[in-house]
């Protein structure tokens, strides 16, 4: 059994053996929103907004294997209002000004909203937590601010890099992503790293000095198109 | 819908900069069009004070940072059928909220005060106390969003938010229409 097929949403997709769900659908041109994981990095199944519903049971679609015949339920009412309450609460949690925020219209967060039309007035209270920048290093600056706990930092550092820079700390809300140093100037983080390059940090935490708003609004990455457009363009070609 | 009495619409900036106010009058030419089917009653634009009438529309620009914001808006809230906040101030707080998080600092509020009127480089304040006349409306102990002040019943997200996108959302309300935003126009900044 090498490949086979099962269903997202009622269409048809094939899948290899050892895919996860949302490998298999991307393949398809089928997107399912994430933010936690990235093409490259191994999978985590940390932010939740990937989840869709496998045989009527939830799960995270980047870990969740492909299995002949499975029924996923992902563009269902219920299930994005389960995302977009994820992603507001991803807002909450941290301090995400936009309008400041040198990531804006390259921020997938922001994209994510977007896309899950997180537009209505809000339920949750601002925790606005008290957090610190670390503007050390040279040439890379932290605004924790910002950040999310995807940990694509983590694992890229880790896995790509070797080197280990990020790490997690703390259990519960208490749970960050904190540099492995008492500063990021004491560690041996370079700008050529991929866990500092732009793709890997979703958000504006991850900062490389003297190049914020270097594309004008208009021409950033989802100021042209919504975020999945890419693997959705798939389908249609 | 010409042959409907006009809607009336007030609009007010809270804490703001008046941008959202700019971005109105962005809707440009069509302002005119919009003008036969709205009439504008409390507004900065119309420089009224006080509600003449029960209006149809609100918007509301800025969040709420002095106790003057709260009077303002829950007078809105008591005269309009249907309250708009437009812009991220009043949606999230926006730029003024940056002082609820002043990093490290137990008294957030005190510790911008005092940087921008004593301790601050480049200040020249020759009484070198925070201004504290009476007639100075009492600042918030933080900035809050407007929907946690009182029940909003549509959001126009933006920074300031285009005047395409004021245009559309005020005509498909005044039609009975609105059904939320396309997610390719929807915009935090």
């Amino acid at each position: 059994m090498s490949g086979f097929t099962f269903t997202i949403d009622g269409a048809e997709i094939s899948a290899e053996e050892g895919q996860t769900i949302m490998e298999a659908a991307d393949a398809a041109g089928v997107y399912i929103p994430r933010l936690c994981d990235h093409e490259g990095l191994r999978h985590q199944g940390g932010c939740r907004v990937c989840t869709v519903k496998a045989n009527g049971r939830s799960a995270s679609s980047c870990t969740e294997p492909a299995a002949p015949g499975l029924a996923v339920e992902s563009e269902t009412p219920h299930i994005n209002k389960l995302r977009r309450d994820l992603v507001e609460m991803l807002f909450h949690e941290g301090n995400h000004l936009c309008p400041i925020c040198e990531a804006s219209g390259n921020c997938e967060l922001q994209a994510m909203a977007y896309r899950l039309d997180m537009t209505e007035p809000t339920k949750f209270p601002y925790l606005e937590p008290c957090r610190a920048v670390d503007a050390s290093h040279p040439d890379i600056a932290l605004d924790t601010n910002r950040c999310i706990s995807c940990g694509r930092c983590i694992r890229a550092s880790q896995d790509v890099d070797g080197k280990g820079i990020f790490g997690y700390v703390g259990r519960g809300i208490h749970r960050h992503v904190a540099v492995n140093a008492p500063a990021l100037s004491d560690t041996d983080a370079t700008v050529a790293d991929f866990a500092i390059s732009p793709e890997v940090c979703p958000v504006g935490c991850i900062i490389r000095k003297r190049q914020g708003f270097e594309r004008p609004i208009g021409e950033r990455e989802f100021d042209k198109a919504v975020i999945g457009a890419e693997i959705e363009r798939k389908r249609d070609e | 819908m010409s042959e409907l009495p006009k809607a009336r619409v007030a609009t007010t900036s809270l804490a703001g900069c008046f941008g959202c106010h700019m971005a109105i009058l962005d809707m440009d030419e069509r302002l005119i069009d919009l003008m036969s089917h709205v009439e504008i009653d409390r507004s900065p634009l119309t420089d009224i004070k006080r509600f003449t009438r029960r209006c149809d529309i609100g918007i509301i620009e800025g969040g709420c940072c002095n106790e003057e914001n709260v009077h303002v808006l829950q007078d809105f809230r008591k005269n309009c059928d249907v309250l708009i906040g437009i812009g991220q101030c009043a949606i999230m707080g926006g730029l003024p909220a940056m002082r609820n998080a002043i990093m490290h600092s137990d008294e957030p509020l005190r510790e911008c005060l005092e940087e921008a009127y004593i301790t601050g480089r480049n200040i020249r304040n020759k009484t070198h106390n925070v201004p504290n006349d009476p007639a100075l409306p009492l600042l918030l102990d933080q900035v809050y969003p407007c929907s946690q002040v009182v029940k909003m019943d549509v959001q126009i997200p933006g920074c300031a938010p285009e005047g395409d996108l004021i245009y559309d959302t005020l005509a498909k309300l005044l039609a009975g229409r609105f059904r939320g935003f396309e997610p390719d126009r929807v915009r935090f900044d």
